[in-house]
């Protein structure tokens, strides 16, 4: 079992390798970045807004519930949905989600490519299918940075607009726990981690696409494993970028 | 030409290409024929390197492939023009832009020299009226066709086609076989169509490669094949009764 991880890992790590080889040529190229833009990011913005929206409001909510203690301040209910929300909520959970939105668009569409033998067809006229295929979608994927950072401003604003129209803090109250001891490097933080769960978005779900064997059973099975396999990485390098970045 | 010389390959413990030797000649349609699980497709995805052989030689007009450097076959293989059996269409691609595909990878051709040559083949396979439709939106035989004009679009020295009519209505299997082999005669190009179907081999056969279990059971042209009494072909070829009588009125005159 152990050996079958490190063989997929290496082949992981060889599959890199080869979509930076021999390079499409960029009047194709650049048609294609444009459609993964439009449907990795573009096609991403509504569900990453209405979660954002409405967590941001539940942090609000349940920070408010939790300061039972009448010595703390009301401002804590906008500095802890501030922290959570740019910490973790919008680069990490977000990501998560997406593994599941974008990561299971990309496993089947390039899956039933392989069904379909159009990747072999891309083969057979010389086309590097890997730089075809994958190439695009890590391009586009350099500017989910920006999905992550709407998240972040409709965090806040869903919280924001649930403390204050629950009836939980006035706004100047939020709006000071908003900006108390704001560190800028976080949001270096959290944008760093982005760029690394970007490429991650790309490019395990591409591999599972890309190597799978079968029929239309398996394009299911492989968007599942690619799920739990993104959702997994994602998890795992956020710790460790934490422990990194953060816990020195 | 297409010389193949001892090719051997193997999945796993099971091996299924067993030191075929053939050459499939230039301007004729060669035909690989043999029951499910001969051997004909490992040995067609070999010959178009999605299949890597363990032992053994494909020379390409003396180019041997296994020789070759990582660019040097990626250059070949924009000489190769496939028609595969469930046509491999990309689906987000219109026909149009589906023929086009190989002229806007592999050339530095205009807008318009691409269009010119595109309708040029679109009408070759007789597909006039569907430059703007998908691949789901056209029927099987349309489909076939569109591959086909995929296929020779950038002007290939060699053609292979997997099952070309499988799945076809009788006519469109016809005409479609007839179209491959009027392509391969106008171009001059090695056209290697592998096929179980019995209609074909009679039709367009000029050269037939008989696989049986990995081997080359049988070699010849489609006269000879009425005339052959390997009893592996003959079962295989005359399996219907139709095609039994076919082969006793043949062997009358």
């Amino acid at each position: 079992m152990l050996i079958r991880y490190i063989t997929q890992i290496g082949r992981y790590c060889l599959m890199l390798r080869e979509i930076f080889i021999k390079q499409t040529k960029w009047s194709v190229m650049k048609k294609l970045i444009f459609k993964e833009i439009d449907d990795l990011i573009i096609d991403s913005l509504g569900i990453v807004a209405f979660i954002s929206f409405f967590v941001g409001g539940v942090v609000a909510i349940q920070t408010a519930l939790n300061l039972t203690n009448p010595l703390i301040p009301k401002y804590l209910i906008g500095f802890a949905t501030r922290q959570s929300v740019i910490l973790e909520f919008a680069p990490t959970f977000i990501s998560v989600i997406m593994a599941g939105k974008m990561g299971s668009f990309i496993t089947s569409s390039i899956g039933t490519m392989r069904v379909t033998e159009q990747i072999d067809a891309l083969e057979v006229m010389g086309v590097n299918s890997l730089n075809y295929l994958v190439f695009p979608k890590i391009i586009a994927l350099l500017l989910y940075p920006f999905v992550i950072g709407i998240s972040m401003f409709l965090g806040i604003l869903g919280g924001w607009m649930a403390g204050v129209y629950g009836g939980f803090t006035s706004s100047a109250e939020f709006v000071t726990g908003a900006q108390m001891d704001f560190i800028p490097f976080h949001i270096v933080y959290a944008f760093l981690k982005t760029l690394i769960f970007a490429m991650l978005l790309a490019t395990i779900p591409s591999f599972h696409g890309y190597y799978m064997k079968g029929g239309a059973l398996e394009v299911g099975k492989a968007s599942t494993v690619a799920f739990v396999w993104t959702s997994v990485s994602i998890i795992l390098f956020n710790y460790i970028l934490t422990q990194l970045l953060l816990g020195s | 030409m297409i010389e193949i010389k001892d090719i051997e390959k193997s999945f796993g413990d099971t091996m299924i290409l067993k030191g075929i030797s053939t050459v499939f000649e230039t301007g004729k349609t060669n035909l690989i024929i043999g029951q499910s699980g001969s051997g004909k497709t490992v040995l067609l995805k070999s010959l178009l390197g999605i299949h890597t052989p363990e032992s053994g030689k494909i020379c390409f007009d003396g180019r041997v492939y296994s020789e070759l450097e990582p660019d040097e076959k990626r250059e070949l293989r924009t000489e190769i023009g496939m028609v595969f059996q469930g046509s491999a269409l990309f689906d987000s691609m219109t026909v149009e832009e589906n023929v086009a595909f190989p002229l806007k990878m592999f050339t530095n051709d205009n807008k318009a020299i691409i269009k010119e040559r595109v309708d040029f083949v679109l009408e070759r396979v007789a597909l006039t009226d569907a430059h703007n439709k998908l691949p789901s939106q056209i029927s099987g035989g349309m489909q076939k066709r569109v591959a086909i004009a995929r296929a020779i679009v950038n002007k290939p020295k060699y053609l292979f086609c997997d099952e070309p009519n499988s799945g076809l209505d009788p006519n469109t299997a016809i005409l479609i076989d007839n179209l491959i082999k009027e392509i391969t005669e106008e171009y001059d190009i090695t056209t290697v169509i592998n096929t179980h179907d019995m209609n074909s081999v009679m039709e367009i056969g000029e050269r037939i490669l008989f696989l049986k279990d990995g081997l080359k059971a049988w070699e010849g042209t489609k006269e000879e094949i009425f005339r052959t009494d390997n009893q592996a072909v003959v079962d295989f070829v005359y399996s219907s009764n139709l095609f039994k009588k076919v082969r006793e009125a043949y062997l009358k005159e």
